[in-house]
């Protein structure tokens, strides 16, 4: 076989190989560096794989040779692909950009481990969004997990302790639910491969322990991805952890999370359970709406500028949720497509603060107030990026919300309450982003903010380049709306 | 009535998931909500040991007259083997995140570490 067939399986093996080797090497640097190496052979990787699946083909890939119901399978279709674009792209310029904040924040005694712990990180979120296995995802996802909880753990505050602490005690939770869901199935089927799965459970779909599945797949991984009310892990432990693993996983953590949740749902439940996809979108519609209120109007509150971001991404996640429970072509388009774009909004509104954190040493609005004046790249930077987050025609989020309310406005009545919704939680974005912008640049500077200087170049060039596609893909849509109406037909295919 | 209570297996695996889920949300105590925790995945390990016994089956060996034998299911086994492996990393690191906790705050008491950082 030649080495493009076994792609696949060097998506996950690369980070996964390289992060024993990382902790071995002991010169300054050096970790990071072949971290960054990994990271972006995984993103190339990935790259190649969009390439052979984006004209349609679905690439399957059985591991060690096992055929698919019996052995792991890797399923490589566009979704997949959005997926692996998001999770390696998110790693890769976070590690590129983030170098002078990682050793201000973590120092290079501890840089061995730390790398270690992103590729573990890296290698489980990959693997996550390529298996076709329900049990493999579980593996990995605690692989990913265990991992993050190292990465958010090592924040200089000492409260990133305690943080991490409940993102662990409730982390675990949701993935012990998901294998007991997994269980559940597995007993009534006698299969953990997805696709066999999803022929089967059709046969004892009536039985309660099926229905208990659901229910018990649903709420675990709602609670990994962060969905409100569930969601009470995810401010803190980005607040507190060192600012580039906030951007790492602000980027693609839940949304992975998110993505089984779609992928479990639209393959094995709705297309065997009777009157499922009504209880689906009535359930995920009031919680995505909520969520999307509670969280803006939270984030409005917040005088930490992380955890405005956190709580803005509880209500965008909200946006994702709330597209893929129309159900429709359209909004689950809007949903995949959100989860595209909003990691590109959010790594560079994160990118954008670690500059200030890096500078100003603080993330407090009162103490970082003036820094628009001395940090002009910066803060246009993150003024920028808020304009996609707030949907601004031209920027990446103007996309999803254009496809979100369309998809909205096809539900007739309820469709224009939604709409409206969406409209007061823009607005609620537009006087978050706008307080920000108000201690930026109208108040009078701080002592720590009157001292600082513009942010590092390295840092501003990879903080503009994300800036940048955020634009770039607001106006050339091709590849992600590509990907995501085919996700889309993916996803109702199988559940429709 | 009989098959109810025939399913023992089942109610042991309920009980011990809402003990460990209770002692994670209950107690104050970092320590206890880690066992919690471990007795919250134990449960899900007595779940899946249950559901691969067949009545009268034997280990899953292969010997000379395995055509006549009844086993167990094997794959079960395996994949709680896996998930032991999990929970054992979740709680090692669960209790090395508490002893870096007792090195900061002096305590272990989630109360006491409330009142010394209110937005935690």
């Amino acid at each position: 076989m030649s080495l493009s067939a076994q792609l696949p399986a060097l998506q996950v093996v690369v980070p996964l190989a390289s992060a024993p080797l990382v902790t071995l090497l002991r010169v300054a640097n050096l970790p990071w560096l072949v971290a960054l190496a990994a990271s972006a052979t995984a993103f190339a990787i990935s790259i190649a794989l969009t390439g052979q699946v984006l004209p349609g083909t679905t690439i399957t890939y059985d591991l060690g040779g096992w055929p698919a119901p019996y052995g792991i399978v890797f399923v490589i279709d566009q979704l997949s692909c959005v997926m692996m674009l998001i999770v390696t792209g998110a790693s890769t310029a976070a590690l590129a950009f983030g170098k002078m904040s990682l050793d201000l924040q973590i120092g290079t005694v501890r840089a061995p481990y730390f790398y270690a712990a992103w590729l573990l990180a890296l290698a489980g979120l990959v693997g996550i969004s390529i298996t076709g296995d329900a049990f493999n995802i579980f593996v990995f996802m605690e692989i990913s997990s265990l991992a993050s909880y190292v990465l958010i753990g090592s924040g200089p505050d000492r409260r990133a302790l305690t943080a991490t602490f409940k993102y662990l005690t409730l982390g675990t939770i949701g993935a012990t639910f998901y294998l007991i869901g997994v269980g559940l199935i597995y007993m009534m089927t006698g299969t953990l491969n997805l696709a066999d799965m999803a022929s089967r459970v059709g046969d004892v779909s009536d039985l309660r322990p099926v229905l208990a599945a659901a229910g018990f797949v649903t709420i675990g991984l709602a609670l990994k991805a962060a969905i409100f009310p569930l969601h009470v892990w995810m401010p803190n432990a980005y607040t507190f952890a060192p600012h580039i693993v906030s951007v790492f996983l602000a980027a693609c953590a839940t949304k992975v999370s998110l993505y089984v949740l779609i992928r479990f749902d639209s393959a094995v439940f709705a297309p065997n359970l009777a009157g499922h996809d009504i209880r689906f979108s009535g359930f995920l519609t009031v919680v995505s709406i909520l969520a999307v209120l509670i969280g803006s109007t939270v984030a409005v509150f917040e005088n930490n500028l992380k955890r405005l971001l956190g709580y803005s991404s509880v209500a965008q996640i909200g946006y994702i949720l709330l597209g893929v429970s129309f159900l429709s072509l359209t909004g689950m388009t809007a949903g995949v497509v959100h989860l595209f774009n909003h990691a590109l909004i959010k790594a560079a509104l994160f990118m954008a603060v670690a500059c200030i954190a890096y500078r100003l040493g603080t993330v407090r609005l009162n103490e970082v107030a003036g820094c628009g004046k001395i940090m002009p790249w910066t803060m246009a930077a993150f003024v920028a990026a808020g304009l996609s987050l707030i949907g601004v025609p031209g920027t990446a989020g103007f996309v999803s919300k254009w496809y979100l309310l369309q998809a909205a406005l096809d539900h007739g009545p309820v469709g224009y309450a939604i709409a409206a919704v969406i409209l007061v939680s823009s607005v609620l974005a537009v006087i978050y982003v706008w307080k920000v912008i108000e201690w930026a640049y109208f108040r009078e500077f701080t002592e720590t903010s009157r001292e600082a200087g513009e942010a590092p170049v390295t840092m501003l060039i990879f903080t503009w380049a994300m800036v940048l596609a955020n634009f770039y893909f607001g106006i050339f849509t091709e590849l992600p709306l590509g990907l995501a109406e085919s996700s889309a037909k993916i996803l109702l295919g199988a559940g429709l | 009535m009989i098959e109810t209570l025939g399913l023992y297996n089942y109610w042991v695996f309920s009980l011990l998931l809402v003990i460990g889920l209770f002692a994670i949300v209950g107690k104050k105590n970092l320590i206890k909500k880690l066992i919690g925790l471990s007795i919250f995945q134990a449960a899900v390990f007595l779940l899946y040991i249950s559901m691969d016994k067949v009545t009268g089956g034997t280990a899953p060996i292969l010997l000379a007259d395995a055509d006549t034998r009844v086993f167990s299911n094997p794959l079960p086994q395996v994949l709680i083997l896996t998930a032991i492996v999990v929970g054992i990393s979740t709680t090692a690191l669960g209790l090395a995140l508490v002893v870096r906790i007792r090195e900061e705050y002096g305590s272990i008491e989630n109360d006491v570490i409330r009142t010394m950082d209110p937005d935690t």
